[in-house]
């Protein structure tokens, strides 16, 4: 059996399994890294919303063998290493903030998601739109989109800060 | 944190603040090697069943009155709260998670009563409890209604209790002892002991009956005032673990294969040992509802799955399409029987509800380890009894060797109601020897899973001289199957249902206690028909309330309109309640109701009352071809938009706003849903939706920019239910804005089922493939 080799959270890692497994299967079932959630395995749910490289990307849709060994994978569970200073990436503070999450499950995914779009804008050099949450295709099945558009508006103005 | 804002009206209810006296509570102190407190679960439940679904009376209510001391009372039935030496407060709630707050909401009425930051207060989840009875139901908005009182009676003998032992170590009488944020002081001294310090010198060695006394509300320090939720940092960091993220040894990833149709089963596999020979493959097992295979990753069973040949029976719906469904339900509609004259001017409005998915975004799963001589079983379930039952049945197990976990849930809606995924994942573990991690594919969700039935509502107001004299309502619907323990709550209540159910079944006695209209409307009548299930049906987010709501309130806008009299002052001179009145009037002034709006935009309004509470919505619905033809891409259905939301609700007592604001909000998304773009379509005996690219729950490119939530305080000293309340509400005002601003009522809702806007995945294999274009789609 193949040997898979990336950089998962900061950290190399090795995994043997075939090359067809979906990289969600092999974080998930494989490694024990449960942050992305799994909500319809095709792309649609982005539930599984992680980064790949600092970009959203979904884990479900990602063969693992097509990893090269530098790409740097990162899931929710390593997402505060990537801001400045200790403690939670500034999304993160916002989402609790804003008390966002009903069940929860859809989170990790959602704010996943929302620090790309920020960065997107930041590239662009351009403030957040109304029109930007239309690009935003997560389900959140309890309905918590008002707090997630509130949630991102306030994440956004502090990872300008930072 | 945008806080709700509070209004407040005064009411005269007997147990107001300031009202009668205090009652005095017994509770009981456990024996125990730290202080253990409990109170009966069925403390403070009314006597009569006002609504449906409250708890069984496993006895009668224990207050001073009823005070008979009996050593030998049976502890069976008790929550209790112990106190750790660490001064924390351990509470494990017999109700489940699902994401509604309770873990929270619960801990700030333990908080209020104990004296203790939340923090420092744990909920957890009970395993199953038989001995509960049906008292283990989460469900109808219930929870804080039929636990608030128990609760704090429990946490108030825990301080109380506390008090005692603190008064002994510190050479005084508890009166003279104050408790503040888990300590208790000696104001003369400034002596001190901390619950930690105490836990083990207030336990006690033997069982006690004790009485005490509860907080008066006017001291309220916690309930009332927003709080953000306990889990809140584990959800945002990926901690929170939901049944499949649990490590349960060798319990490999397993998935079903299942029929092309509705309900099918299978026959026979046909490749059995080419699918064993697949990469990661353990396991294959024919079960009733269909071929299980478990392997060491959840994409090798996808793989698995898809590579099977099955050989299939057909489903009960073989042959059936929505149009053969709805001419059935045509069929069985009963008579409206109030007749027309010559001098009575009628209104009618006739119109029908498609199936809907009451699937969560976790889908169902569950992890069950069953052998020979016991069981054990982890998954989120609202009603962990009957599915202990269920599976102690099937493996031939006596009940207490099958151990039920309860496990947040990533949602339910209804859903988890039923134990569907815990009773599979228990017969594929038994037939393959091994435990199992079951977990449904998405597409198995909206073809396989519960559904929200199809029904028809019809409403025959009459008018005469200007004023309603009869107001007929006819729901019919595909039977909603309550085998989760709704029914039986009610055969074990039977006796004490209010006069006049005799006769109904289940599901009309259910109709009848949740259906209020409260508008005087002379003679009032809401019935309901059903036609017998090929389908595996739930109740959704709201039971019957939401199509109900919808029907009733565009009739009440026809009725005005006839009347020549504006929809929002025609409302307020028929409500009955002075709480309803009180919220439509919020909502009429915060939305600025009636103001001028271009042509094909209009408000729209409603109200609602149900679980000890009410709600009003009023939204503004973007009804122009620009808004509509809004194209965001493939599969993304728009439509109308709804611009403005305002939502106003008087709950009772309030326990946290922050989250009952988040209630109402995630109701709207719900309610939205249903009147706009979320149906399943039947084909042939098949559902062709198969993912959220087909079933269009709300997305952000739906959700009203503005959404307020305003919370009415009407000074009800008791907490109503929240996760329903404004499902059936917001359903209706979208359903009413929808036809003043286009001038018709649809025939059917949600008003895009007409159209199929996606092309149905593929049937055999069940599931789609996983694609493998992920990285070109990085953003």
């Amino acid at each position: 059996m193949p040997k898979q080799t990336f950089i998962l959270n900061g950290e190399k890692v090795t995994v043997t399994v075939e090359d067809d497994v979906r990289l969600l299967w092999v974080l998930r079932d494989i490694l024990g890294v449960t942050g992305p959630k799994y909500g319809c395995g095709i792309n649609v749910c982005k539930a599984c919303t992680s980064h790949i490289n600092g970009k959203a990307f979904n884990p479900c849709s990602v063969r693992v063998g097509d990893l090269q060994s530098d790409d740097e994978v990162t899931t929710i569970e390593g997402l505060a290493d990537t801001a400045p200073g200790p403690g939670l990436h500034p999304m993160q503070k916002a989402w609790i903030d804003r008390d966002v999450a009903q069940c929860g499950y859809c989170q990790p995914g959602q704010i996943m998601e929302a620090v790309a779009l920020v960065r997107r804008l930041q590239k662009e050099g351009r403030p957040l739109r109304e029109s930007d949450f239309d690009s935003i295709r997560n389900i959140c099945r309890c309905g918590t989109y008002t707090r997630i558009r509130e949630a991102i508006e306030q994440g956004a103005r502090a990872m300008g800060r930072s | 944190m945008t806080t709700p804002t509070v209004e407040t009206t005064t009411s005269d209810h007997e147990d107001g603040p300031g009202g009668v006296e205090r009652r005095r509570f017994l509770g009981y102190v456990l024996a125990g090697t730290t202080l253990a407190v409990a109170a009966d679960l069925s403390l403070g439940t009314p006597k009569a069943m006002a609504a449906i679904p409250s708890a069984p009376q496993i006895s009668d209510v224990y207050d001073l009155e009823d005070l008979q001391t009996d050593a030998a009372l049976p502890t069976s039935a008790l929550i209790s709260i112990t106190i750790r030496e660490n001064g924390t407060a351990h509470f494990e709630f017999p109700r489940a998670e699902v994401g509604q707050g309770i873990i929270t909401s619960t801990a700030m009425i333990i908080a209020e009563e104990l004296d203790l930051p939340v923090r420092r207060v744990e909920v957890t989840l009970a395993p199953a409890r038989p001995e509960l009875l049906l008292n283990q139901l989460t469900g109808g908005s219930n929870t804080t209604f039929s636990t608030y009182t128990p609760v704090r009676v429990a946490a108030a003998l825990a301080r109380q209790q506390l008090l005692a032992a603190a008064a002994i170590e510190l050479g005084t009488t508890a009166d003279r002892l104050v408790t503040i944020a888990g300590v208790v002081r000696d104001p003369l001294t400034g002596q001190s002991r901390s619950y930690g310090d105490l836990a083990v010198s207030a336990a006690s060695q033997v069982l006690k009956t004790v009485e005490v006394a509860l907080r008066p509300e006017k001291d309220f320090k916690v309930i009332g005032k927003p709080h953000s939720r306990l889990d809140a940092h584990d959800a945002v960091t990926g901690a929170k673990r939901f049944t499949t993220d649990l490590k349960v040894p060798n319990a490999l990833p397993t998935m079903v294969c299942r029929a092309p149709q509705h309900q099918g089963t299978p026959k026979r596999l046909l490749n059995r040992s080419q699918i064993l020979r697949m990469p990661g493959v353990t396991h294959v097992a024919q079960v009733p509802t269909g071929i299980a295979v478990r392997a060491r990753t959840f994409g090798q069973c996808i793989d698995a799955v898809r590579a099977m040949r099955v050989e299939w029976n057909a489903g009960p719906a073989d042959g059936q399409s929505d149009a053969t469904v709805l001419k059935a339900l045509r069929a069985a509609e009963l008579p409206l029987v109030v007749p027309s004259t010559p001098l009575t001017q009628t209104i009618d409005v006739d119109v029908a509800f498609a199936f809907r998915s009451s699937a969560a975004l976790e889908t169902y799963s569950a992890i069950a380890d069953v052998r020979p001589d016991r069981a054990e079983i982890w998954a989120g379930l609202k009603v962990p009894i009957l599915a202990q039952q269920n599976i102690a049945q099937m493996a031939g197990l006596p009940q207490d060797k099958v151990k039920v976990h309860v496990i947040t849930s990533g949602g339910s809606f209804g859903h988890k109601l039923f134990s569907d995924h815990a009773l599979e994942a228990a017969t594929i573990s038994k037939a393959m020897g091994v435990p199992v991690k079951l977990m449904w594919h998405r597409a198995d969700e909206p073809r396989q899973g519960r559904l929200h039935p199809m029904a028809t509502s019809r409403v025959r107001a009459s008018i005469l001289a200007g004023q309603v004299v009869s107001f007929e309502q006819r729901h019919t619907s595909v039977v909603t199957d309550f085998s989760h323990g709704l029914g039986e709550i009610l055969t074990s209540t039977a006796d004490e249902l209010p006069t006049g159910l005799g006769g109904y079944g289940f599901s009309q006695s259910i109709f009848l206690l949740t259906q209020q209209l409260p508008y005087n409307f002379g003679v009032v009548t809401q019935l309901l028909n059903e036609t017998d299930g090929a389908f595996k049906t739930g109740s959704m987010r709201n039971i019957y309330s939401p199509d109900v709501a919808v029907a009733a309130e565009l009739a009440i806008d026809q009725i005005a309109k006839a009347l020549k009299v504006d929809p929002v002052e025609f409302r307020t001179a028929h409500l009955k309640d002075p709480r309803v009145v009180k919220v439509l009037e919020t909502v009429a002034k915060a939305g600025r109701w009636g103001r001028r709006l271009p042509k094909g935009v209009a408000q729209g309004v409603a109200v609602h009352k149900e679980y000890k509470g009410c709600t009003a919505v009023l939204v503004e619905l973007d009804c122009r071809p620009t808004t509509v033809n809004r194209d965001l891409g493939p599969e993304t259905v728009t439509g109308p938009r709804v611009t403005k939301a305002v939502i106003a609700v008087d709950p009772g007592l309030v326990i946290n706003p922050r989250g009952l604001e988040a209630q109402m909000q995630g109701g709207f998304m719900d309610g939205l849903a249903l009147t706009l773009t979320s149906s399943c379509h039947l084909r042939d005996g098949k559902f062709l939706e198969a993912s959220w690219d087909n079933y269009f729950y709300t997305r952000q490119w739906n959700v009203p920019p503005q959404v307020e939530v305003h919370i009415v305080d009407s000074g009800v000293t008791t907490p109503g239910g929240a996760g329903e309340a404004a499902v059936g509400t917001s359903a209706a005002a979208v359903a009413c804005a929808y036809a003043r601003a286009t001038g018709r009522i649809p025939e059917m809702f949600p008003i895009n089922h007409g159209t199929i806007s996606f092309k149905p995945k593929t049937f055999v294999p069940p599931i789609p493939p996983a694609p493998t274009n992920g990285l070109k789609t990085a953003r």
